[in-house]
Formats: C-alpha cells, structure tokens, sequence
C-alpha cells in the first residue's frame, strides 16, 4: 500500500470538525454545480464558450470569477480568525493552536496569491488588449495555459479538504527553519510549496505574455508616451513578476529540496542557513507588494480622469513616478526583518531606500487631486472607491513610513500594527482598486451597468467596516499584541479591542453582501442599465471604442492613434466615421491543451505532497506529451470573414 | 446616493474612531506610550515624531481632497469646469517637493537614530552592564545569568537603571523573536547565531514579554515575565535560586528541549559555560548536527 499511495492513508483523510465541514461543502457545492449544468445542457456551451477560449475577454473574466470564489475562502478564514481572538480573550477558543495557525497561513496565501493576483490578472487580460488597440494578447495559448496552472494550484490549495492531509501552520511566507522537516513533518507546507509553484508558474507566463504584448502589439501611432496609464503600471507589474518570481520559485525549490531529500539548505543544522530563506523569499516577497499595488495606481488614473472629464494631470511625471516606484520597491526587501540582527548602517540604508518610494507615490496621490480640479467630478461607485482608497492608503503610508524608522520598526514589526499597515495597504490600496474597476469595466464586458446604488451601499460598508476593524488592531499592536496570536490572558484587556474588530468585519460581510445583491439585481435588471454605445462613462480611452460587448475579435479596424486618451481625442474631432473596408482576421482556436497540461501539473503537485512517486512520473509524462501534441499542431488559427465582420459592424450603427 | 448623508456618515464614523481612540490611549495601559525604559523612550519620542510629520501629508491630502470633490462636483453649478487645465509645471514642483522635504528630515532622522538606538550597542550609564544570555527554546525562553550562576525559565529579573545585555540565541527550536514592549523593540533569536538586544528599565515593575515570532503550536502561550527591582532584592532573588533551585544538568537540559506549552517558571544553579555549549553545536566543525550534542563534553 505504501508503494501505491505513498504518504497518504486513510488516517490522512479528513476527520478533524473543521477539514469534514471543509470536505462536506465542497463535494456539495461541486456536485451541485454539476448538477446544474447538465440539468441545464450546458457542459457543450461550458466547455466551448469559456473553457478552452483563447480571448482574453473571456479569460479575464474566468479569473475574476475564480478569484471571487477564492476571495469567499479567504473572507471566511478571516472570520473564523477574528471570531477564535475573540473567544480566546475568555480563556480558550474554538480553535487549536494548530488549526488557527493553518488557517491564518490559508488565509494570507488565498488572498494574495489567489484573490489579488486572480483580480489582477483577470483586469488586465480584459482591459490591457483592448487599450492598446490589439486583438489578443501576443501568446493566447499561453495565456489559457497560464490561467489553468492557476486554477491547478487554487484546487491544490483546496483539497485537502477531500484528500485529507492539513495547510501549512507556518504563516503565509512558511519561514525557515519553522517549514523545514524537522518542525513541520506534516504534509502542509509540501501543499504549500506546490500549490505556489503550479500558481507561480502559471503568473510567470502571464507577465512575459503582457510585457511582449504590451511592447509589440501596440496600435498604430500608440507610443509609449501614449499609453494609458493602467498598461503603463501593467507593464512595470509586469516586469517586476519577471525579474522577481524566478527568486520564490527557486526558493521553494530549495526548501522543497530540504523537505523531499534531506538537503540542508535552510535547516539549522548541517551548515545550512534559515536567514538565507528570509532574505530571498523577501527579494520576491516586497517587490509582489507592487505588482499587485502598480495596476491599481493605474485603474485608479484610469477612473479620475474619466469621472473628472479631464486629462491626467501629470501624465509624464506619473510615468516617472511608476517606473521610480518599480526600481526602488527591488531595493528595500530587508525592512522586512530589521530585527534580524543587521549593522545599524545596513539598517538605516534599507529604512532611508523605503521612505523614498514615499516621494514618488506622494506626488501621484496630488496628481489625481489635481486631476479633479477645476473638473466636473462625477461621484460614480469607481470614484468612491477612489476616494475611499485615498483615506486609507494616505492612512496606512504614514504607518509604513513609521514601519521603514528601524528603531521603531524594532517595536512594532511582528505586532498587530503591522498587520493593520499591511491590511491598509492590501485593502484599501490593492483590493479598493480592483473593485474600482471592476466597476468601472463591468459595462464593457457585459454590455450593462452595475446597479449604481447597491454599489455605493457595498462602498460604505467597505469604508466603515474597514475602519471599525483595522483601526483596533493598529492599538493592539501599541499594546504588545504580536500576530497570529491564538491565545492570551483575558487580564490583558485586548477582547474589547477584538471584539470591535469582529463587529467591523461584520460591516465588511455586510459590503460583500450588497456586492452580490448587485450583481444579482444588476443581471435581473440588465435592461434598465444597458448600454449599446459602448462607452456609458464618457471614456477616454480606446477600450470604450467597442461596442459593449466587444465582439471576439474587438477591433474590425486597428485604431489609429494620434494622441494619449485616444477616443476622446477621437470624440472630439467629432467627424463622422467612414466606413472602412473589412478584411478577414485570422482569430486562435480554441484549446483545450492548457486544461490537459494544468490537470498533469496538479497530478505532478498532489503526487509530490504524498510521495506517491509513480504518480509523479505519470503526471511529468502527461504534461510533456501534451505540450510535445501541441507543438505539433499547426492548425491553430480560423479565419472570420470579412462579410461576417461587415454584418456585425453594420448593426452598432456609428458610420456615418 | 446624495452628498449629505454620506458626509453625516463620514463624519460621524471619523468621530468615533477619534473617540475610541483617545478612550483606549487614556484609559489602557497601551505599552508602547507608556515607555518604562531609555530605549522605549527614544522608540516612542521617534514614533511621536513621525506621526507630527505625517500630518504634513494627511492634512493637506485629507483637505485638498475633500475640497476638490466639493466644489468640482458636477451638482455645483457655480463652478469653473476647465478640462484643459493640465500640465502647471509649477504645481507639479511643489507636488513633488512636499513629500521629498518630509522625506529628508525623516532620512537624517532615521540614520541618526538608527545608530543611536543599535540594539547591539550598550545603553550608556555610570553601571556595567548585566549579562544575561537567552535561549529560544520550543515553546518557552531560558535566561542564564553567567555572572550569578544561576538560571531561569520564562522569568528574567534584573536591577533597575542597570543597562542589561541580552544575548540572544536558540536551540532546537524555529527563528523566534523576544519582545518587553514597555523596554523597548525587539530581536531574533536563532540557532547558531548569537544577536544582542540592550535595555534598561528606570523602575521598579514587572513587565510582560513575548515571543514575537511565530515558532509552532505553543508560540502564544510563550511569554515570560522580566521584573526589575532593587539591586538588592536582585542580589537577594540571585542566592535565593542559587542555594534552592535545581542544578541545570544535561538530564535537566534535556527535558527543557522538549517541546512543552506554557512552560512554567522554573529556576536553575549552573556550574558550566551552557550558552557557548549551545552557541558551539551548530558550527559546521563541531558536527554540527543536534544529535551529537549528547557527546560533547558539558
């Protein structure tokens, strides 16, 4: 049996309260779904609509749509977190000290991993293509491959659930030694390891994909001075993901080399080095702040200066801040452990090169107050999100400046104030601005608008849960609170603190509720917000060149540009367009192959987990005879014709 | 939604985060404004000072904002809509100058404190400094006093306005991190390697300590208590434990490097060099695994 199924035996299979109920309503909620679907005869239409696409409209929104189920995982862990803090502060949770740790490890890895990246990715592959003027990205293929390795390791992350086994209890960094084999022999940091490095791999694709894309497949006359601000920051993302994600693949292979082979890379004995491990996930882990935070500067630029009906303001020095941004976020890693033991030299460098990123992003957050100026501001859900973004960041940058003084650093790293900072940052900077554009493109992508005032109920709720629990745990963090604490003496007098805490995460709860409420009512009532022109908000941008929904191929035409926001530009010259002469465009098929090579990747992981080795092979084999079938296979493309393309361009009616 | 009652909202919420604020830094014992040290001292002036110069940020932010959105909204019909305002070279000076100058003030400030408040550098004062030697143990903090001979698990006590010198390391067990907030930050403590953190307390008190690391399933329930009293009620705890508490033997050692949660107090007399005993095994000469530890000659 041992040489079948390696590690895992039926004492591995879920039987702890938490794991059933986790087993329980996954199978239901899978079943259910499938149910559904061939009740409804849609497997066909699943499998050739959306599954196997190449577009990355339709990819886009398949992230998004995974990324908001993982957000779900992710809000519950929170909850179950703040409930257990609560409880303990009369003497004993619900929780473990084992469990707790598992999930507050599941829920930071969910949240940045696969809520932020699955948010971001999902944007960018509707929004970047169809700013630029191009009809895909530069590799469709890779970019469903891309989509699917993320989708491979958001199930791994899952299953465990079904499979049995546990998470991590490590924190979301797994920090050695605590990950090595000697202090945590259990499966969950191997899950942790492979759920990462399938992801990884799948974010790594995408971000040559979107550099490529964004360099070579620009519209006619779009110079880079020209671009939007959102492919700007995309771009600098981008290019961060690239020069970065090779370090935490690495680093995650080294400590998988210490856990499945005995190596001594970061174990405490052996000449290894625990520090190193620190170092290293941190040269990856500081700059993934940016990747995640640089897109959203960009949405945010994005949406001022369409609800302001006014250019940037600023546009080159906002260029010059990113790219200022990008550089300096590579050079600032070791604030991170500042408790470590450096030189007090070391120390001050890395404290002074954080503070600078203050500078750059100080002047952006002016830029866009100097945008609404003297403009006429119209207050839309994306613009409060805007706003709100700016009472929080401007909030959480004052903590992060007093984070980058060492000494202080000394007294609060480790507490509940950093946890609130990097809340501030994550929440109202990252997940702010994703929902801003959200928003903000929802009309682009479906051809409706989003229920305005459910919208706005979901924004406040948003602010002031957001404030009601974060704001506690900045003071808890004054009062000696450290992190991941899961239990302490009710004499502290900390469960008050807590205790508003929960009550703010309730807001929140609230706010996701209001969000599903819209889009519910948003989709019932499609047609009272919708929108036939293509461009509901007054755009700026090529995007709302289209009609809404973009057909498959967006552009009949490749757009000539001759300024920066060029369909106001287009807007304003106010001439009639002529109708143009169609040809045919030769579109990718759709392909199924990714689905394949992510489905052997997810063997590959799970096999690697429980040391089910022949598995492994199986799962190598799978993939490389998937990509070698590919390879082969020249008939990738179909071609739409241009009397199709005529048909369909006639009906928006806007030549003239 | 209509601007009014939003801006209730808004003000409303602001008001009670002001109040519950205030309410908790007046009424609770909120360590980190409550310095009981020099080094905590200088950690909270510095934080004083970096919130004041926050506020050159958030104020104007905080006010610009508010004010553009007011006047520029599209309900205002008493506006000046200009779209083409755009690219004043000189405001984007001054945007760029605002943030550079607090910058700079926070940078000098930075690197002067930074080297002042080196938790590896003595705290100046007319008295030697104690030496007390820390071991990160799973799930519990062991003190051994070399001077005195003698100790202790998860309590530390030491005379007041006497700088004290810990030096810090661990066995056995994760990177962890040791934390007396009212005395000032904190500092790993990992295997093989020795970190130091200098503090002083100016009272007599019992404070509480943490590890602030996570290190595994007993990291909560690892806290110590550090209590600086009298110099003569040191001197007395010290021959209290010497004459009564155990003798730290390798059996003893070794039943403290089992994992335990919640460890209790316990007390020790000790006759060898136990913490470079410690420090040694993990040196890549010594053999450097944690199983020849039971060999080498303690």
């Amino acid at each position: 049996m041992e040489d079948l199924f390696g590690k895992l035996t039926l004492q591995a299979l879920p039987h702890e309260w938490f794991t059933i109920g986790g087993a329980i309503s996954m199978t239901a909620g899978g079943l259910g779904a499938i149910l559904l679907l061939t009740y409804l005869k849609r497997w066909k239409w699943l499998w050739t609509e959306w599954l196997t696409s190449t577009d990355p409209k339709k990819i886009g929104v398949m992230y998004i749509t995974v990324a908001v189920f993982m957000l779900f995982r992710g809000v519950l862990d929170a909850v179950l977190l703040w409930l257990h803090q609560v409880l303990a502060g009369g003497g004993q949770g619900y929780l473990t000290a084992d469990h707790f740790q598992q999930i507050s490890t599941a829920h930071g890895v969910i949240m940045v991993f696969f809520v932020a990246m699955g948010l971001l990715f999902g944007l960018m592959n509707i929004i970047v293509p169809l700013q630029i003027g191009a009809r895909d990205l530069a590799f469709p293929f890779l970019n469903s491959l891309g989509f699917w390795l993320y989708v491979a390791g958001a199930i791994l992350i899952n299953i465990f659930f079904v499979f049995g086994g546990e998470f991590a209890a490590t924190g979301w960094l797994a920090i050695a030694p605590l990950s090595g084999l000697e202090f945590s022999p259990g499966v969950g940091v191997d899950y942790w390891i492979w759920s990462l490095q399938i992801s990884g791999l799948g974010t790594l694709i995408g971000g040559i994909n979107f550099i490529v894309t964004i360099l070579k497949m620009r519209a006619p006359g779009m110079t880079l001075m020209r671009m939007p601000l959102f492919v700007w920051t995309t771009l600098c993302s981008m290019i961060l993901v690239v020069s970065v994600f090779p370090i935490l693949t690495m680093t995650i292979i080294l400590l998988n080399l210490d856990r499945l082979l005995g190596m001594h890379f970061f174990t405490t004995g052996f000449g290894g080095n625990p520090m190193m491990y620190t170092n290293l996930i941190w040269m990856w882990g500081h700059p993934e702040v940016y990747i995640l935070i640089l897109p959203a500067f960009g949405i945010y630029s994005e949406i001022v200066a369409t609800f302001s009906g006014k250019r940037l303001f600023g546009y080159t020095t906002a260029v010059v801040a990113v790219v200022a941004v990008t550089l300096l976020s590579t050079l600032v890693w070791l604030h991170h452990f500042f408790t470590m033991g450096a030189d007090a030299n070391v120390n001050a460098f890395f404290g002074i090169m954080t503070m600078i990123i203050a500078i750059p992003t100080g002047a952006q957050i002016f830029n866009w107050i100097a945008t609404m100026y003297k403009g006429k501001i119209r207050l839309t859900t994306p613009m409060l999100w805007f706003l709100g973004f700016v009472a929080t960041f401007t909030f959480g940058g004052m903590a992060g400046v007093m984070l980058a003084i060492p000494p202080i650093d000394y007294q609060v790293h480790n507490s509940l104030f950093l946890v609130a900072h990097f809340h501030t940052m994550a929440i109202g900077g990252a997940l702010f601005g994703l929902f801003a554009g959200i928003s903000y493109w929802f009309p682009k992508v479906f051809g409706f608008k989003l229920n305005e005032k459910l919208g706005q109920y979901a924004f406040w709720c948003w602010l002031v849960g957001f404030f009601t629990s974060f704001v506690p745990l900045y003071i808890l963090g004054f009062m000696g609170v450290t992190r991941r604490l899961d239990t302490y003496d009710p004499s502290t007098g900390w469960q008050f603190l807590f205790l508003i805490s929960l009550l703010g995460a309730g807001i929140i709860a609230l706010g996701i509720g209001f969000q599903l409420l819209q889009i519910a009512v948003s989709i019932l009532k499609r047609k009272e917000n919708q929108n036939t022109t293509g461009d509901p908000w007054d755009g700026r941008t090529l995007e709302w060149s289209t009609s809404s929904p973009p057909p498959s191929y967006s552009f009949a035409v490749i757009p000539t540009v001759d300024d920066r926001d060029a369909f106001w530009t287009m807007k304003q010259a106010g001439k009639p367009i002529s109708k143009p002469i169609f040809v045919d465009i030769h579109a990718p098929k759709n392909t199924a192959s990714g689905i394949y090579i992510s489905a052997f990747a997810l063997i590959i992981g799970f096999s690697l987990v429980w040391h089910i080795f022949w598995l492994t092979v199986l799962g190598f084999l799978g993939v490389i005879i998937t990509v070698i079938v590919r390879t082969f296979n020249d008939d990738t493309e179909y071609t739409i014709s241009a009397s199709e393309i005529a048909k369909n361009e006639e009906k928006r009616g806007i030549y003239g | 939604m209509s601007i009014k009652p939003t801006l209730l909202l808004l003000i409303s919420l602001l008001f009670l985060i002001v109040i519950l604020v205030v309410f908790f830094i007046t009424t609770q014992d909120v360590a980190l404004l409550n310095p009981k040290g020099y080094i905590a001292q200088k950690q909270f002036e510095l934080i004083k000072f970096a919130v004041f110069l926050g506020l050159f940020i958030i104020i104007p932010v905080f006010s610009l904002t508010f004010f553009t959105v007011w006047k520029y909204r599209e309900e205002n019909k008493d506006k000046n809509f200009f779209p083409s305002f755009g690219n004043d070279s000189k405001m984007q000076v001054i945007f760029w100058l605002i943030p550079l100058i607090i910058i700079l003030v926070l940078t000098i400030i930075t690197w002067k404190y930074t080297h002042l408040l080196d938790p590896f550098k003595s705290v100046a004062s007319e008295k030697p400094p104690i030496v007390i030697q820390v071991v990160a143990l799973r799930w519990k903090w062991l003190f051994i006093y070399p001077e005195q001979g003698i100790a202790s698990v998860n309590f530390v006590q030491f005379p007041k306005k006497t700088p004290v010198q810990f030096k810090l390391t661990a066995d056995e067990a994760p990177m962890n991190s040791f934390w007396i907030p009212k005395l000032g930050g904190q500092m790993y403590a990992m295997t093989g390697m020795q970190t130091q953190l200098n503090l002083i307390a100016d009272s007599r008190e019992e404070f509480s300590g943490s590890a602030a690391e996570i290190s595994g399933a007993g990291f909560g329930k690892m806290r110590f208590t550090a209590k600086s009293s009298t110099e003569e009620d040191f001197e007395k705890w010290v021959n209290e434990t010497r004459s009564l508490g155990k003798e730290l033997t390798q059996y003893e050692y070794d039943k403290l490097l089992k994992p335990s949660e919640g460890n209790p107090v316990e007390y020790f007399s000790i006759y060898d060099d136990l913490y470079n005993v410690i420090l040694a095994k993990y040196q890549p000469q010594n053999g450097s695994q944690i199983n020849h530890y039971n060999h080498t000659n303690y």
